[in-house]
């Protein structure tokens, strides 16, 4: 037990409770701060020099390519590799992946054929040795999916192909992994690892009535995390850290937690490695600092600063074809900041469920005021709980950031936490879950427009020609497409994908369990967790675009001579997504009700619980490019809209029309989250910067009052405004604006928008 | 000095300017996110028609009564309810601004639906040249919390070029609407009486000439108004004019730089009168 002058009192707390429950302590002590951002302290000069070093290396990678080194010597475990730092001496949190900032690492046991792929597409040549020991003697993830994927007959086409390779089900974790899961990295400050060890090691001596398959399950896990415990302090050790035993100030709440996260990105290389929600917990820390004056605000800015520089430094080995899919080098390290407290039961929305007190802190502030000390960066993907309860001084400072560094998004607390209570995060970018205690499979997404064509081709590939599955009859009404026809045999189908997904996903999650195990990670929760399988729906305005066209507009095929309808004639007008028309919206909503009762019909690995996103990344230009021509009008190869965005050039009433249609998407349904990009030119969001950030604070409280779920502000400056009009993909729904004007923009060609827009802002004013 | 395209209007054309009385309305358009056409967030209508024929009419394609749509002020408004949540409130609250064309153009169905925003709670703006008559003005006056009123030119003849109208008529009306809103503000104190803006575009050669800042200057200085919005002339709307068919006299006039506008800002700045600009 330390005794250096600590206030006794965090001991006594944890000494007192019999169960690990950082939730209660954060309740217990935090202190809700309902001030403004005047408190806030510039970096100081050890944060310049930190950052800029960093930002130096950053600038290096990015004119080498994308990437700095790599390592193809050592495969990376929690203590494959020493310790390294950006700057030793002016560093206060110290600790990074391998041994030199930003070289990237081999993680081995999620497939090493695509590491082997990727370091040669890059330029590397992997260690020999390593190849033949993951070749010969070790079966890795990859290996263990492609066996079960092998000659099972449910999985290939009719031509004989894997069903993989149809583009219906795409960004599948088989062969890398599988990430969607937020270790409570927390625990390794509050309890020290012994703790956790002891905790551990007491359930090997537990009674079962009878060792069944969970109960071998959970020893078989049990022992792999108690070594990953040990190996977390081992690694802690080469930096000079006991992190055996609690922190005891907030500078060692920072670094234990963030080491207990480093252990995460040293064994694993998932496409969502995330923070979970740590801004309360520290400001714990850092409120009991400030008072005994152990730390100046200024220095604690600097511990935060510093972190924050550890989490934009993050870096996964990836092969081109990854980043092809997810372009930008994301992380997703999203760290979720504010939201309240919950009174009353959650797990099921009710009214019951109600908010309680603000955990906005003034670590949440701090959090939000890198994004000026350091600059404005996507990593580590701020998430700011928003909830009709909060204080206006932090909607309008998180709004003003936002406004001015396009690196924030916004998520609904007060729809969220009635399922989740006040302890949860956000994985990737809208999948919400309770820290520690749930865990994510994550299933990528499925492309529901090409399902929606395979209903009009007999179940043939749009472009090849080939027969995907067999069995779909040729439409009675080919001539002019039938509405019920199309979208009876559409939901057919569609129950015959949700099968396919599930199984596929039970197999992919069932060989990572077993061969790509997260051990570090999984210490960190409790015990027993509860599971969510977590599929994705690619496209959804196309689809509900489409439908709508077939039944209030008549569309008209365009067969080639094979007989596949290869693009399509629309004669009149349809509601279209995005325009708050209850014709076309409510049939987003029954489509995604659909899809997760097709989906929940197929039972889900170690019973997981399936929920569903409407959520794209940037991969919906690949989606759009492997995808034909749909109902809708959209041309074959066109990207989709992101997300649950409407399709672009679609909306003809503005943006709010566009939020409302997004807010009736049924969050009830969509469990794992829906996604909406808004993008905005400063000027459109009002005439100074100061009604810019009020006008922001008024559109997400509508926005969430209506029931939205989730929005990523993004406000484009001149130099991406031509980005923007070039790939309207990329920004839809841009809205652009002066005084008084009616923008009809869809009435305009491409190039008539190009150049009014051009002419905003060589004109320098809107 | 003289623009060398006043024209006079044709009788087609002048039906077309005359105000229509109806309980029913003819809508353009709507714009959802409106954050520049007053306070806050609020839901712009454009109302087709105008009584005006400015030549750099940015909205030309909502002025002959040809393509709109019909409702009644009972289904407007429901349409502007669906926004609510997003209008906010304090010092920035949002609402509805009725734009166009010229909500002016049709007195009654404005007066109706003015009327139930107000009873539903919603901020009411209207953005107008005022071109109308007094009665009208008393009508609508107690259901406007806000009035943005153009300032076009103070040379009437000028003015008539620019807009096909004399500038006397909405001189005196700004002057009357200015005395009402004194006279609403004594009685029922500042929080009940309705709120005046201009707006005035900055159109090289017309409106930033010395003489017509001069005249500006001292027209502001007898009314009594919160603030005066600066537009800079731009040229966004004349693809309406080519796709219509019409000849924009304005071709080859640039839009003012900001340093011209921003001169402009602190000279009203100087005066003592509070000026908006999109910076």
């Amino acid at each position: 037990m330390r005794s250096d002058g600590l206030c006794c009192s965090f001991l006594n707390i944890f000494n007192m409770q019999k169960e690990i429950n950082v939730r209660d302590f954060i309740l217990r002590n935090y202190t809700p701060y309902n001030g403004d951002e005047t408190f806030l302290a510039p970096p100081t000069k050890k944060t310049k020099k930190v950052w800029g070093k960093a930002r130096k290396l950053i600038q290096k990678e990015f004119k080498n390519g994308g990437l700095l080194g790599v390592d193809t010597k050592k495969v990376s475990t929690i203590t494959s590799h020493g310790p390294g730092y950006i700057s030793k001496r002016h560093e206060s949190i110290v600790g990074i992946q391998a041994e030199k900032p930003l070289v990237r690492t081999i993680k081995a046991n999620g497939g090493i054929r695509l590491v082997k792929s990727a370091l040669e597409e890059l330029g590397y040549k992997i260690s020999p040795e390593i190849y033949d020991i993951y070749t010969k003697y070790v079966t890795t993830h990859n290996d263990a999916v492609f066996d079960m994927y092998k000659n099972w007959d449910d999985f290939k086409t009719p031509a004989g192909k894997l069903f993989r390779s149809e583009d219906i089900i795409t960004g599948l974790p088989d062969n890398y992994s599988r990430g969607r899961i937020i270790g409570d990295y927390r625990r390794v400050a509050l309890y020290g690892v012994d703790r956790l060890i002891s905790e551990r090691k007491a359930l090997e001596n537990l009674k079962y009535d009878y060792m069944n398959d969970e109960h071998m399950r959970s020893r078989t896990f049990l022992h792999k995390q108690i070594r990953a415990l040990e190996d977390m302090k081992k690694m802690a050790a080469s930096y000079g850290f006991d992190i055996s035993k609690p922190a005891t100030d907030v500078r060692e709440a920072i670094q234990w937690l963030y080491l207990g996260y480093l252990a995460a990105v040293k064994e694993q290389d998932g496409a969502a490695m995330s923070m979970g929600r740590i801004d309360a917990f520290i400001d714990i820390y850092a409120e009991k600092d400030l008072k005994r004056g152990r730390y100046t605000e200024a220095e604690i800015q600097q511990f935060i600063d510093d972190f924050v520089v550890k989490l934009r430094i993050v870096r996964h080995l990836r092969h081109p074809e990854y980043n092809a899919l997810f372009a930008g080098d994301p992380t997703w390290v999203t760290c979720v900041l504010g939201g309240m407290t919950a009174v009353g039961p959650i797990g099921k929305p009710s009214k019951a469920c109600k908010p309680g007190k603000s955990m906005v802190t003034k670590t949440s502030f701090r959090m939000l005021h890198t994004l000026e000390n350091l600059g404005p960066a996507p990593e580590p993907n701020l998430t700011v709980l928003w909830a009709e309860g909060l204080s206006s001084n932090f909607k309008k400072y998180a709004s003003r950031m936002a406004v001015n560094s396009s690196s924030l998004q916004f998520e609904n607390d007060d729809l969220m936490r009635p399922y989740h209570g006040d302890d949860y995060g956000i994985a990737c970018c809208v999948s919400a879950m309770t820290i520690g205690k749930q865990m994510q499979l994550f299933g990528a997404r499925s492309n529901l427009p090409k399902v929606l064509l395979l209903a009009i081709n007999e179940g043939r590939n749009e472009f090849t020609g080939e027969k995907v599955l067999d069995g779909v009859k040729p439409l009675k009404n080919r001539k002019v497409l039938d509405y019920k026809e199309v979208s009876g045999r559409f939901f057919e189908l569609m129950d015959w994908l949700a099968k396919k997904y599930v199984e596929t996903m039970n197999v992919i999650h069932f060989c990572h369990d077993n061969y790509h195990y997260e051990n570090s990670q999984m210490a960190l929760h409790d015990p027993e967790v509860h599971r969510f399988m977590a599929f994705g729906l690619a496209g959804m305005s196309i689809v509900v675009d489409s439908l709508s066209a077939i039944k209030y507009a008549k569309v008209s095929p365009v067969y080639d001579r094979r007989g596949i309808a290869v693009d399509y004639k629309i004669k009149g007008s349809y509601p279209a997504f995005g325009n708050n028309d209850d014709r076309v919206d409510s049939m987003a909503v029954d489509l995604c009700k659909k899809f997760i009762q097709c989906l929940k019909k197929y039972p889900a690995y170690r019973g997981a619980e399936h929920t569903l996103s409407l959520l794209t990344i940037t991969a919906n230009v690949v989606y759009g490019n492997h995808t034909g021509a749909t109902p809708d009008g959209r041309k074959a190869h066109e990207p989709f809209a992101p997300g649950a965005n409407p399709m672009h050039n679609r909306d003809k009433n503005g943006a709010l029309a566009s939020l409302n249609s997004m807010a009736k998407l049924p969050y009830r349904y969509c469990r794992d989250g829906i996604s909406n990009t808004f993008s905005i030119t400063p000027h459109t969001l009002g005439k100074t910067s100061e009604t810019r950030a009020e006008n922001l604070v008024s559109m997400l409280n509508g926005y969430f009052n209506k029931g939205g779920h989730h929005i990523n502000v993004n406000v484009i400056d001149r130099e991406v405004l031509e980005d923007a009009m070039a790939k309207p993909w990329k920004y839809p729904q841009l809205t652009i604006r002066v005084s008084g004007y009616a923008v009809n923009f869809i009435k305009l060609t491409p190039e008539q928008q190009k150049e009014v827009i051009s002419r905003t802002f060589h004109k320098k004013f809107y | 000095m003289h623009p060398k395209f006043c024209k006079v209007l044709s009788p087609s054309e002048l039906k077309k300017v005359k105000p229509v009385n109806k309980s029913t309305g003819m809508i353009h358009s709507f714009e959802t996110f409106g954050a520049l056409d007053g306070p806050g967030i609020r839901f712009v209508v454009f109302f087709e028609g105008c009584p005006l024929r400015c030549v750099y009419c940015h909205n030309r394609d909502m002025l002959d009564l040809k393509d709109y749509m019909t409702m009644t002020a009972h289904e407007l408004l429901d349409k502007v309810l669906d926004y609510k949540p997003y209008f906010g409130a304090g010092g920035l609250k949002g609402g509805v601004t009725i734009s166009g064309g010229d909500p002016i153009f049709q007195p009654q169905f404005l007066f109706e639906f003015l009327k139930l925003c107000k009873k539903a709670g919603i901020h009411t703006t209207i953005d107008t040249s005022l071109f109308t008559n007094r009665q009208t003005i008393d009508s609508i006056f107690p259901y406007v919390d806000l009035f943005m009123v153009s300032l076009k030119h103070f040379d009437s003849k000028i003015h008539r070029c620019l807009t096909g109208v004399p500038n006397e008529g909405i001189l005196n009306n700004i002057k009357y609407l200015s005395g009402k809103i004194e006279k609403a503000g004594a009685a029922g104190g500042a929080a009940n009486r309705p709120k005046l803006w201009f707006r005035y575009v900055v159109l090289p050669g017309y409106t930033d000439t010395k003489e017509n800042l001069k005249a500006l200057v001292k027209f502001l200085r007898g009314v009594v108004f919160e603030q005066i919005e600066l537009l800079p002339y731009h040229t966004f709307g004349v693809y309406k004019w080519k796709k219509l068919g019409l000849p924009y006299v304005l071709e080859g006039v640039k839009p003012p730089s900001m340093a011209v506008v921003r001169k402009i800002k602190k000279m009203l700045e100087r005066e003592k009168f509070k000026v908006l600009l999109n910076e």
